[in-house]
């Protein structure tokens, strides 16, 4: 028996957050210390079994199973694979930079920390489920905590809207995919949610094109997919900043993780044959997307647009069926939720010293705030994806990978959809796809800078310069662990990219494309 | 049909209803003999008493492996009744215990002595095996509880509360009655396992219309759409440890019988009433919920979720597999728990407010941290989110009936199950109304702390901890109720 690196993992910030719950509501600090312990011990244990997964063996790693309602062949089942490893390092990242910058926040911490939590468990254990069951369950764990957090501690003037509105999004997703997970279940015959075994079942064609849909979309919505990411912006706008990285960074990942288990991996011939249109979706996400960041005057807004714009990114890497593309999915998985988490903070500590985000009100933050200045700077620049950063490593990858993408199957559309299927088929098809979405690099470009110039330069309001302030130590550090992890894949990205590679050839396999 | 001859075992078999007996005894001549100051004492001898005769009756009372029918055919000693009859003494005591404070009930022997009986009347619903007897139940059990929803004397609403009640009851249970004498005139049998076999020489009208008749008065007792109209008024105007009691444990016999006498007396007429439950079903889902929406009284709206609920654990009948039946038994286990913590909170709050409006409970959180948490415990489990009992309670049920409709090909079933699953939606957005307000709004009196007095705090946490023991260790509760449910075909 393995040490269960995993199981601990995903319950420490469970644990972590019943223990809180356990504080009288006045003992704030102590709290806060605890919170910040099991956000220590997540990233410590994470970044141990980032280091000790064997890439040359690849496959799934640090596995552990134990029968959790046999009745139904739904087991406990834990395990990493290249694909998972750096999520799961992301949330933790993410977790323990969350905690620092919410140092400050003063209303009902305890409960706000047990909530964020909870959350955190449910996202690890989507992260590192092998069970079908398994991963819906903590799925279900990680959705609901964000309505409260929204609800109670975000922007008075949004919040009832957007958590409700992101609540039942998602709950509806997680209900279509989860009729079905049910169909794979009782078409399998195999009594297991297993998925390891259920990637096995040999469904039919007709079963897999039926099903993939259902399955892939309703995980997708939590991924931002067009036309479906409506709840996204708004949710992030009015979150409070350490649930918006939370949101953006980690759990639209979540979405985008699970239509992968569980959509391309478990039904790849229904990917097989739906890609080729719904790699138009992802088109409308990333350029449009990038035009709607562009008009924001909110700076939050802005950044949640360039999310869903980002995100589309990784799901048109999905339809490539391809090494390049599916290996960029995964680094671009990393980059965006490092980068995001660090816009939302920026933006938090910038909204929380000048109450405002309005960029025309805002100008010469940097100024008083120089860290802030620095660290939105590069975020900026990973955003537009320039060399020498993450986003770079990982939006190159995807663009090869769309620009030699191949329809493989196209010839089952109905007759309605014919032209589509010509379309698709020719040669032009995917390399156009890519230089389209190229648009959206150069609009990037422009609301990056744009809202640099506008925020961090220029003339500062005279109330501004009266009453903010820079940053604590805390918020600095959180800054510079973000700004380092862009840095470092950006540098050296040998230190993730060969590692998602073993995760993304078993996905090849599955594919047929191998 | 052999029936088991008299021997010391089956007085073993029915020990927890003598107990039951005796303690109601025990508790009215307390009540004579303590003086007043004493008398809220009597709430933790009925609770301490139903406490005991659960652990007598887990200890002596596990039926043998027969399902042997006992005293002439009256009673079948199952593991099916023996879970509900579990059921009902945890649901009396924990009612018992959140009586203890609640206004107008507390320190009244009588009060506790009627309850008692109430769980009495259940426990031979769950085990009746003969018509008769099943009857008797039925009306022990529902006079009992027409005397305590009306039992606040000086209150106009809880007085119209057990008027509508017994009304309603007794027009039911009389149309369920000609149900009964239908099938005894053209049988000559009364015993439920005989009865079956006898149909058999029946035209199939009259046991068609005898099944209707039949469910009227079980529909009536588990609040299904159409037969549900009583119960906002009743739920609103009775004492609110009796709402809490009716909504589950009167639900919960009322599925014991139903899935007892459907199965055991119908199985040829499957194909009348099979399509007829999966429309109550649906209907009732559906209905309920949507009502529930415009809800501003807390006590209706769990009114209206409890019909609601009512519809999904139906959908488990409606399967008619030992899957099925067993997810219907799980599911009213995991209600039981769930809808027992939300009025143990709702009666903590209105001591203190003296308000049911969904508005006064703005700045629960702040008031009362624990209250608050165990309230979204309650609610969240209503709404189905994992890691709580309602996720695997649904994800039984609908699994179970999807399962049966792929195995028949029966997409009737399949259509249950999607209507289902958009009910669980409307469900959580009433839930995450609610607990918005809890959480988010603001009131002027959130120095005023709510204090909770330890009686409500043991209940609480031992129905928190079961909401989460089901729902995260689900696996031998389910199987308890898959033996129980493989006991009833």
């Amino acid at each position: 028996m393995n040490f269960p690196f995993l199981t601990i993992i995903t319950f420490t910030p469970l644990a972590a957050g019943l223990l809180i719950l356990l504080f009288p509501a006045e003992r704030k600090d102590e709290v806060r210390v605890t919170a910040l312990a099991a956000a220590v011990i997540a990233t410590a244990l994470s970044l141990f079994v980032y280091f000790t997964y064997n890439s040359a063996a690849g496959g799934y790693q640090f596995i552990e199973k134990y029968d959790w309602v046999p009745q139904f062949g739904i087991s406990y089942h834990v395990g990493v694979d290249g694909m998972s490893l750096p999520l799961v390092l992301l949330t933790s990242v993410v977790m323990l930079t969350g905690v620092l910058i919410s140092w400050g926040l003063d209303d009902r911490p305890r409960e706000f920390f047990a909530f964020l939590f909870i959350l955190a468990t449910g996202v690890f254990g989507v992260f590192v489920a092998l069970d079908l069951f398994h991963l819906f369950f903590f799925y279900e764990i990680a959705v609901f905590p964000m309505y409260l957090l929204i609800a109670i501690w975000g922007w008075a003037k949004t919040r009832e809207y957007a958590a409700m509105k992101l609540t039942l999004y998602l709950f509806i997703g997680s209900v279509v995919s989860l009729v079905g997970a049910l169909a794979m279940y009782y078409t399998s015959g195999l009594n297991t949610f297993d998925m390891l075994r259920l990637a096995e079942a040999n469904f039919s064609p007709e079963f897999q094109r039926l099903w993939f849909p259902f399955v892939f979309f309703g995980f997708a919505i939590l991924g931002g997919i067009f036309p479906f990411h409506n709840w996204s912006p708004d949710g992030h706008v009015a979150a409070p900043t350490a649930v918006s990285m939370f949101h953006a960074g980690v759990l639209m990942k979540l979405g985008a993780f699970a239509a992968l288990r569980v959509g391309i991996m478990l039904l790849p011939e229904g990917a097989r044959f739906h890609m080729p249109w719904i790699v138009l979706l992802t088109l409308v996400n990333v350029v449009y997307g990038s035009f709607i960041a562009m008009v924001q005057k909110d700076l939050k807004y802005m950044i949640g647009f360039s999310s869903v714009s980002h995100m589309g990114l990784v799901a048109m890497a999905f339809t490539t069926l391809n090494r390049e593309g599916y290996v960029g999915a995964g680094l671009q998985m990393f980059s965006h939720g490092v980068m995001t988490a660090l816009f939302f903070a920026c933006v938090g500590m910038i909204y929380d010293r000048a109450h405002t985000r309005m960029m025309p009100e805002l100008g010469g933050i940097s100024k008083k705030m120089p860290w802030v200045a620095v660290a939105f700077i590069i975020g900026g620049f990973t955003s537009m994806g320039m060399p020498g950063l993450s986003g770079f490593v990982a939006e190159l990858p995807i663009f090869l990978g769309v620009w030699k993408a191949k329809a493989v199957d196209v010839s089952g559309y109905p007759q309605w959809l014919s032209w589509l299927a010509n379309m698709a088929q020719q040669p032009w098809y995917f390399p156009a796809i890519a230089l389209i979405s190229a648009i959206a690099i150069v609009v990037t470009a422009a609301y990056v800078l744009r809202a640099v110039q506008k925020v961090f330069f220029g003339e500062i309001s005279p109330e501004h310069d009266h009453h903010v302030g820079d940053v604590t130590v805390l918020d600095k550090t959180a800054l510079s662990i973000l700004v380092g992890l862009m840095i470092l894949i950006g540098l050296y990205p040998t230190i993730m990219a060969p590692l998602i590679e073993t995760g993304v050839m078993p996905i090849l396999k599955l594919l047929k494309v191998a | 049909m052999t029936f088991e001859p008299f021997t010391s075992a089956t007085l073993l078999a029915v020990l927890p209803e003598i107990l039951l007996v005796a303690l109601a005894a025990l508790v009215m001549g307390l009540d004579l003999l303590w003086p007043e100051s004493r008398k809220r004492t009597l709430g933790l001898v009925a609770a301490a008493g139903l406490g005991l005769i659960w652990v007598l009756a887990v200890i002596f009372s596990r039926p043998s492996a027969e399902n042997a029918l006992i005293f002439g055919g009256m009673l079948r000693d199952d593991w099916a009744s023996f879970v509900f009859r579990l059921l009902f003494i945890f649901s009396g005591m924990i009612v018992a215990l959140i009586s203890l404070d609640s206004p107008g009930v507390s320190g009244k022997g009588e009060y506790y002595a009627i309850l008692i009986s109430a769980v009495f009347g259940m426990n031979f619903m769950a085990s009746a095996a003969d018509l008769i007897m099943l009857y008797l139940a039925i009306e022990t059990t529902s006079i009992a509880l027409y005397l305590l929803a009306g039992y606040l004397r000086d209150d106009d609403k809880s007085s119209e509360s057990g008027l509508k009640y017994f009304l309603f009851g007794a027009f039911t249970s009389t149309v369920m009655l000609y149900g009964f004498s239908l099938l005894y005139g053209f049988t000559g049998k009364t015993n439920l396992y005989e009865l079956s076999a006898a149909l058999g020489n029946v035209p199939p009208l009259v046991v068609v219309v005898s099944a209707l008749l039949v469910l009227v008065g079980f529909g009536f007792k588990v609040a299904a759409v159409p037969f549900h109209f009583w119960t906002p008024d009743v739920y609103e105007g009775a004492p609110t440890p009796i709402t809490a009691f009716i909504s589950v444990a009167s639900k919960a016999a009322g599925f014991a019988v139903l899935i007892r006498v459907m199965l055991a007396v119908f199985p040829e007429a499957e194909s009348y009433w099979v399509p007829l439950v999966i429309v109550i079903s649906m209907v009732t889902m559906t209905l309920g919920n949507t009502l529930a929406l415009a809800q501003k009284n807390i006590k209706r709206l769990l009114a209206y979720s409890s019909i609601a609920q009512a519809g999904y654990a139906l959908v488990g009948l409606a399967a008619i597999s030992t899957a099925g039946i067993a997810a219907t038994i799980f599911y009213l286990v995991m209600y039981t728990l769930t809808n027992l913590a939300a009025f143990a909170v709702v009666i903590l709050v209105s001591r203190v407010t003296k308000s049911d409006e969904i508005a006064d409970y703005a700045g629960l959180s702040r008031r009362s941290p624990s209250l608050a948490l165990a309230f979204l415990v309650a609610f969240l489990s209503l709404g189905g989110m994992p890691p709580l009992a309602g996720f695997f309670g649904k994800f039984f049920v609908f699994a179970a009936v999807v399962q049966q409709g792929v195995a028949q090909n029966n997409s009737w079933l399949i259509w249950l199950a999607v209507v289902g699953v958009l009910n669980a939606i409307i469900g959580l957005y009433y839930y995450l109304v609610v607990l918005k307000v809890v959480y988010l709004y603001r009131s002027e009196r959130e120095s005023e702390k709510i204090p909770v007095p330890r009686a409500y705090a043991a209940a609480l946490w031992v129905c928190v901890a079961g909401i989460i023991l089901l729902g995260t260790w689900a696996s031998p509760w389910i199987g308890t109720a898959t033996s129980a449910a493989g006991n009833l075909f």
